[in-house]
């Protein structure tokens, strides 16, 4: 490693790089969450809630995000145990990972929350609004870089009915609020065909309470853009074009490998899933500064099928990304 | 999944033949919180039962279970009823298949005996969180369960102790719900099948009709039948009153299982040919309707061969 990183050295050591061969297709990649994995420049996977260097950044640029477009929150009626039993179960998961930052107690109904890195101490009473400043699911989501989606099981299927959600890649949560699990993956290519989705979907309907699993997902992304919404493509859909039109290291500044680690959680309470997606951002120069990293991407991308390329919003820049890390060797 | 290491804290033995059990960690430490209607696996002795949690759901610091001593059953039930405080009990972490539907309008629960198990803790999620809910509740005379925790829960609770009673009030109830209402029922299982029956007959969708069967009284013993294994071409015959699970081990074929109520999906078996009478709550409906998979515990042949990939 070098000292000409663009990027924080935790946003480096953390990065969940996400190819584990030279080949890149869907599958249903799911397993148990908290299985660390060693990277060359690191670990990742140890913890469901993790917190970096971005931390405070990020939560006052979903903040607003939210106070600009507020239809990236929503949670519809049904779902208001599932989103306080979400707050309580992230909450959890933040008290183990960080247990010196974060606790949580209960003294009979009053749970007692604090969150030191952000200074806050809060009491509240479970069921009682009027207790927390917001309601419980968007006040969760200013602490945690994830952004949430909550599923409800009900019919056999799995609903998207609640969540939050500033920094999501090329779809719209407000869009998607209240549909069906396949619907919402519906214009993914190749997942309905190789029955990918629907094996997940059961996989999901089964998780039994307190049981976490992760999964991870990948595109790239034109500079460090977080919120790459279907809401915003007006902003960045434009950036497709001009990186074809900037110069090598430019590209490689702005190029992004974008990696969402998801946990899905079945909360307890409610028996809701909870769908967490964090996101990661790593520009090329980062990613080549580590030779295994450059040499599997560039693989990856190279033989991606064009369908899935285009999908992922890459085709346009696809051959330049594989030769600009080919030529980084 | 990993077992629980409990001991006994505290038995109640006020009822006649049914004994409410708690159980903690050693250490007195939080257990993992469960969604209501939430069962444990409790390993009693040879035989692992399920059982009702009817306790505080979020993070308690105790589990409790309430059960019916079977004189003639398999044994578990008598193993709880000779548990002392102190004892070490091993039970499977909690889980799910009769959990509340959160976009209901209303939940109208309807239990028989023992069956109150699950509904407790649907009452206790209910005041929890303002759900509207209404409890019929049948029992014979001087043999309610939780009695004082359903008064303690819920003003909409009615008791009979004459099965006519209830029988006469059942139509009216299943007729006049709002649109909207789910119902739950659990009890013996021809209790639960006349109940299911009634509410169809008053055109209630399957998709807002949810039982359980588990926990209260065995299944029926089915007819006998001859399993076929693929692999080595040997033939089996399962006798009625034996479970497949049984007939294979008897024969020497080493089958994982747990629960063997049909609830954990441990002794699942891909099936090759032959009908099969599914009695499991682990296979989804696309699993049973696929007809290749068989829960070995509980489930038998429809037809009078099976032809197993074993």
């Amino acid at each position: 490693m070098t000292a000409s990183l663009v990027s924080a050295p935790d946003l480096v050591e953390r990065f969940p790089f996400p190819f584990a061969t030279d080949q890149y297709r869907y599958s249903t990649n799911v397993g148990p969450a908290g299985a660390v994995v060693p990277t060359p420049v690191g670990k990742w996977g140890d913890r469901v809630i993790d917190i970096d260097s971005e931390y405070e950044h990020e939560l006052a640029l979903r903040e607003q995000i939210l106070k600009e477009d507020p239809s990236r929150y929503a949670a519809l009626p049904h779902m208001r145990v599932a989103c306080w039993d979400a707050m309580l179960t992230l909450m959890g998961e933040m008290v183990k990972s960080y247990p010196g930052v974060m606790s949580l107690t209960r003294t009979g109904d009053t749970w007692h929350w604090r969150n030191g890195r952000l200074g806050i101490a809060q009491d509240f009473v479970l069921g009682d609004e009027s207790t927390l400043p917001t309601e419980p699911l968007a006040y969760i989501g200013s602490q945690v870089q994830d952004d949430i989606v909550l599923l409800d099981q009900r019919d056999g299927d799995l609903f998207g009915d609640a969540g939050v959600v500033t920094f999501a890649a090329d779809w719209s949560f407000g869009f998607d609020v209240g549909m069906t699990f396949l619907e919402i993956h519906g214009p993914v290519p190749r997942l309905r065909e190789t029955g990918v989705i629907t094996r997940a979907r059961e996989f999901l309907m089964r998780l039994q309470p307190g049981e976490i699993y992760r999964r991870i997902n990948w595109t790239l992304t034109v500079g460090r853009r977080l919120d790459v919404s279907t809401e915003r493509y007006h902003e960045w859909g434009p950036d497709r074009v001009m990186i074809q039109t900037v110069d090598d290291d430019e590209f490689g500044r702005l190029v992004h490998l974008r990696v969402e680690l998801q946990h899905l959680i079945r909360l307890c309470e409610s028996g809701a899933i909870c769908f967490l997606i964090r996101t990661y951002m790593l520009p090329f120069v980062d990613v080549a500064a580590v030779p295994a990293w450059r040499a599997r991407a560039a693989a990856v991308l190279a033989e991606l099928p064009d369908d899935m390329a285009d999908y992922k919003g890459i085709i346009s820049y696809r051959d330049r990304a594989v030769a600009w890390l080919t030529r980084r060797g | 999944m990993t077992a629980l290491d409990l001991v006994v804290t505290a038995v109640d033995d006020s009822l006649p033949d049914v004994r409410s059990v708690t159980l903690a960690r050693p250490d007195g430490t939080t257990l993992p919180s469960f969604t209501p209607g939430s069962h444990i696996v409790v390993q009693c002795g040879d035989v692992a039962n399920a059982y009702s949690l009817t306790g505080d759901s979020v993070q308690p610091t105790q589990y409790e279970i309430s059960v019916l001593e079977h004189p003639d059953g398999a044994g578990g039930s008598r193993w709880i009823h000779a548990l002392e405080v102190g004892d070490s009990v091993s039970v499977l972490p909690p889980r799910s298949a009769f959990a509340p539907v959160l976009r209901a309008r209303k939940h109208l629960l309807i239990a028989a005996g023992i069956g109150v198990t699950p509904m407790i803790s649907h009452l206790r999620s209910a005041r929890q969180w303002g759900r509207d809910v209404e409890l019929l509740y049948v029992h014979k005379p001087g043999r309610g369960a939780h009695l004082d925790d359903i008064a303690a829960l819920t003003d909409a609770a009615r008791i009979y102790t004459r099965r006519a009673d209830f029988l006469a009030v059942l139509a009216d109830v299943l007729s006049t719900q709002p649109f909207g209402t789910h119902l739950y029922v659990c009890g013996p299982a021809a209790f639960i099948d006349d109940v299911v029956a009634a509410a169809v007959e008053h055109g209630w969708p399957q998709s807002r009709i949810h039982f359980e069967r588990f926990g209260v009284g065995a299944l029926d013993p089915g007819e006998p039948f001859i399993v076929k294994l693929a692999n080595s071409g040997t033939t089996i015959t399962v006798d009625s009153g034996v479970s497949l699970l049984e007939a294979l081990k008897a024969n020497g074929l080493d089958v994982p299982n747990m629960c063997r109520q049909g609830v954990c999906g441990e002794c699942r078996l891909t099936v090759s040919g032959g009908e099969i009478e599914h009695r499991d709550t682990y296979l989804t409906d696309a699993d049973k309707a696929a007809g290749d998979a068989i829960m070995a515990c509980v489930s038998r042949a429809a037809s009078s061969e099976l032809e197993l990939k074993l």
